[in-house]
């Protein structure tokens, strides 16, 4: 799981191009969007086709990514129970 | 009608142009087909959380603008309008290829939406929380001049009183590549001091942005006033001096009132005619600049054009870097920029002292 | 300086008709032309629906006469079609006699064959030929060469869904200063895999037809069409005895500058469009009799749009509908498409049903015409609004 939780701040980091952020920048429960990390509704779009590419998990609507994207706790616990690759 | 003056000018090119205090007296030489730009810091002007998703086109037609507004002393205007021929090329490319390498699966949002030919001008806007009129031209070699006669008829009727004109070209891989199959690129190397004797067809090609603030409000800063700008989407060899004449003319003026013309020669032995043959009779004993071989061809450097007539008229200065011919200009206070693209896509710009 | 700009043609080709009349007989007879995607070949086939012109590439080459040799992108084609049934109609048959320009806008440009060709460009020489025809100036400059119009002013404006009621505003204000006596403007675009995956990825294309408006709604249908008006001065139509079919009165530009594709929640760009190019028109809200609404059926465009347009009618709302139910969204051209359906419901007194509504959307209290109304039309709001926070609002009249 801590290795899921790594590989998804990871993923984040260079999928979104958050040059000036590091893995050990962001914890666990931290807010993505918002105040947080500071992401946006492009981004989740970019964090979907994430989803699909490596993890097999195919969301319809963008509004349920907002809740799974909560932060990288919330996403790998549902990654964990949805993956299908 | 409300005079049009230049009150600012920004410029990010293949050489050292952003910091105006200097006027090419530093010249980057270089032995190339393609030329970049002189980059800026970047990350001194653009927050990074704005500056992730943009590609350098973007950066630069951003940073341009700053430096515009910066140098105008304003802190917002009442229109925006930017000028690309190719528009923005790298995430068009990336997201070109993306559809083509993967057959259409998994591709993200980010460089479809930074594809899109006003990015440019909508991140300038979102930048300055900006709500104002807000357009983009992409007509090839005019790109830049539609933008500019926009703004001028907006200030002459008194709809506005401060715009940000600019134009902005970025270099994409594969679009180059493309372009030097089809010999609009030049065969080999060349220095910029043997660019216009290369004797070969295509250009030198580059990127850049060039940014004004235009005004109906005379300032002591201002640059110069613009007069005229006119383009024409054909126009044969032997009817420029034609269409030369009759703007002057609408002017008042006549081309031996000209105190310098800034010519658009690349060196494309296809092309270049269209000068040369000004050069050798209305201009014979006008004083002529140039500057593509200094900042290369794309769709909107005649925006570097107006740069340095814009420049060459406030300092009362002629970088020597820039002769054409050996006329002297000793007060250059009127002077026509003219500039073509393979035939195509004529443009002439007037400016005068103010 | 002009006071009127007159429209005294239109030509249009969209996924309902080839021609105005054939556009004015779907809209009035609701026959949409939403189907699935023929003429691109795209895994995305079926999971969405398109508003596609049924011709092939050839089959329009051939309409048009090109040689074989010819390097028109399809937005070029369609652009062509239309810019002269606008000339025919219009009644020009010297068009040099008066300055007369282009302006156009498009966003696809020729992309569609840079799409096909990427990588053959760089080793196979007959596909070559498209490579200059990719940016999206050259579809403008095929026109203007097309309707013999030389040495004049033709350009081109790119700012995504709103760039065709650009060039009218462009247009207009070209013909008011006394630049031009003559000005063609429109838009073009033709359907691409760029736009069919690009608009995938924002997750706002729907599945089935679109429904403007509808509380359940699922997003656009993409489209491809080209329209174009003439636009002339008062000294062209005194001279010339013009017939006059609409005014352009009024015309307002603003930008969001919210978010580079999403409209502000209170559609703030939108508000501010639409009251400029009130102030333009020097009319009163009041005074508009029918408003052809963007209504792209995005949750976003819709409730920011309906927002928009309470904000500036508050109680006095005309009716109002979305044709996109019909065409598609047309992307840059969707302006000129919908200027042409502005200016036929003034002169037929009609205004089209915005099809496929059924359920009011929870935000708001406003509810579409559903059904084709014959009413007395003096003026017409048209609104197009765009990515990059581009909004543009174009007011069509009856008098001057």
């Amino acid at each position: 799981m801590s290795e899921l939780k790594e590989e998804l701040k990871a993923k984040i980091i260079e999928q979104l191009n958050l040059e000036d952020v590091s893995v050990e920048e962001i914890a666990d429960d931290d807010a993505l969007f918002g105040d947080g990390l500071g992401l946006d509704s492009i981004d989740a779009l970019e964090l979907i086709v994430m989803l699909d590419k490596d993890y097999g998990i195919r969301l319809s609507d963008p509004k349920e990514g907002r809740k799974i994207f909560e932060s990288v706790q919330v996403m790998a616990d549902y990654i964990d129970a949805n993956r299908t690759k | 009608m409300k005079k049009v003056y230049i009150n600012s000018i920004a410029s990010i090119s293949p050489q050292k142009t952003f910091e105006n205090a200097s006027f090419l007296d530093d010249i980057i030489e270089y032995n190339e087909t393609v030329i970049s730009a002189f980059d800026p810091n970047y990350k001194e002007h653009i927050p990074p959380a704005a500056a992730r998703r943009m590609a350098k086109g973007i950066k630069m037609g951003v940073v341009a603008s700053k430096l515009a507004m910066k140098e105008a002393g304003i802190g917002t205007v009442d229109a925006i309008i930017t000028g690309t021929g190719m528009g923005c090329m790298i995430d068009s490319e990336k997201f070109v290829s993306a559809i083509i390498d993967n057959n259409e699966q998994y591709l993200t949002p980010t460089s479809f939406i930074q594809s899109t030919h006003n990015t440019v001008a909508g991140q300038i806007a979102l930048g300055m929380e900006c709500k104002a009129y807000n357009f983009t031209y992409v007509h090839a070699a005019i790109s830049f001049e539609s933008a500019l006669l926009d703004a001028k008829m907006q200030l002459e009727n008194d709809e506005a009183n401060n715009i940000l004109v600019g134009g902005v070209e970025e270099l994409g891989a594969h679009t180059t590549d493309v372009h030097r199959v089809i010999n609009h690129i030049k065969p080999e190397a060349v220095t910029i001091s043997e660019v216009l004797n290369s004797n070969t067809e295509g250009a030198v090609f580059s990127e850049g942005a060039n940014f004004f603030v235009v005004s109906n409000d005379r300032k002591e800063s201002s640059y110069a006033e613009l007069l005229a700008v006119e383009t024409y989407n054909t126009l044969e060899k032997d009817k420029v001096s034609e269409a030369i004449k009759s703007v002057l003319k609408e002017n008042n003026l006549k081309p031996e009132d000209l105190d310098v013309v800034v010519l658009g020669n690349n060196g494309d032995v296809e092309f270049d005619g269209y000068y040369n043959q000004l050069s050798k009779n209305i201009f014979k004993n006008t004083k002529q600049v140039y500057y593509k071989h200094l900042v290369g061809e794309n769709n909107t450097v005649s925006a570097f054009g107006v740069w340095l007539a814009s420049k060459i008229i406030k300092t009362q200065q002629i970088p020597a870097m820039v002769n054409l011919n050996d006329i002297e200009a000793t007060e250059p206070n009127i002077i026509l920029c003219y500039n073509q693209y393979r035939g195509e896509n004529h443009s002439l710009v007037l400016l005068k002292k103010c | 300086m002009s006071k009127g700009v007159a429209i005294t043609g239109m030509g249009i080709i969209s996924a309902i008709g080839n021609n105005v009349a054939e556009n004015f007989d779907a809209l009035i007879n609701q026959k949409k032309g939403i189907t699935r995607v023929d003429n691109i070949k795209t895994i995305q086939r079926e999971e969405i629906m398109v508003g596609e012109i049924k011709f092939t590439n050839d089959e329009l080459i051939a309409q048009l006469g090109l040689p074989p040799e010819n390097n028109y992108s399809r937005t070029a084609m369609l652009g062509v079609i239309a810019a002269k049934e606008a000339i025919a109609q219009a009644g020009i048959s010297d068009i040099k006699k008066y300055k007369t320009g282009i302006v156009s806008g498009t966003s696809v440009g020729g992309m569609d064959m840079t799409e096909k060709y990427y990588y053959e460009y760089l080793t196979e020489k007959e596909p070559q030929k498209y490579i200059e025809s990719h940016h999206a100036g050259d579809s403008t400059q095929k026109i203007a060469e097309q309707l013999g119009i030389e040495e004049s002013f033709v350009t081109t404006i790119s700012t995504a869904c709103s760039s065709a009621a650009n060039a009218i505003m462009l247009g207009a204000r070209l013909i008011k200063s006394g630049k031009l006596d003559r000005v063609i403007v429109g838009g073009a675009d033709c359907l691409s895999k760029f736009t069919i995956n690009g608009f995938k990825t924002l997750m706002i294309l729907s599945d089935t037809f679109n429904t403007p408006f509808d509380e359940d709604r699922k997003g656009l249908n993409l489209g491809e069409a080209a329209a174009y008006l003439v636009l002339e001065s008062d000294k062209v139509v005194k001279a010339e005895n013009k017939k006059i079919l609409a005014y352009v009165k009024g015309y307002g530009n603003a930008n969001d500058a919210f978010h580079q594709t999403a409209s502000s929640d209170d559609g703030d760009g939108a508000t501010l469009a639409m009251k400029k190019a009130l102030k333009v028109a020097n009319l009163n809200p009041s005074d508009i009799d029918y408003i052809n609404a963007h209504g792209t059926a995005t949750g976003n465009n819709d409730l920011s749009e309906g927002r928009a347009i309470l904000r500036v009618f508050k109680d006095e709302m005309p009716e109002f509908s979305s044709t996109k139910a019909y065409t598609g969204h047309t992307l840059a051209a969707a302006g000129a498409i919908e200027a042409v359906y502005s200016v036929m419901a003034l002169q037929e007194n009609v205004i089209f049903p915005n099809l496929n509504f059924k359920t009011p959307m929870k935000e708001f209290n406003l509810i579409p015409q559903t059904i084709l109304k014959k009413k007395d039309l003096n003026t017409v709001l048209s609104n197009s609004l765009g990515f990059g926070g581009n909004c543009s609002t174009v007011i069509y009249s009856k008098e001057a």
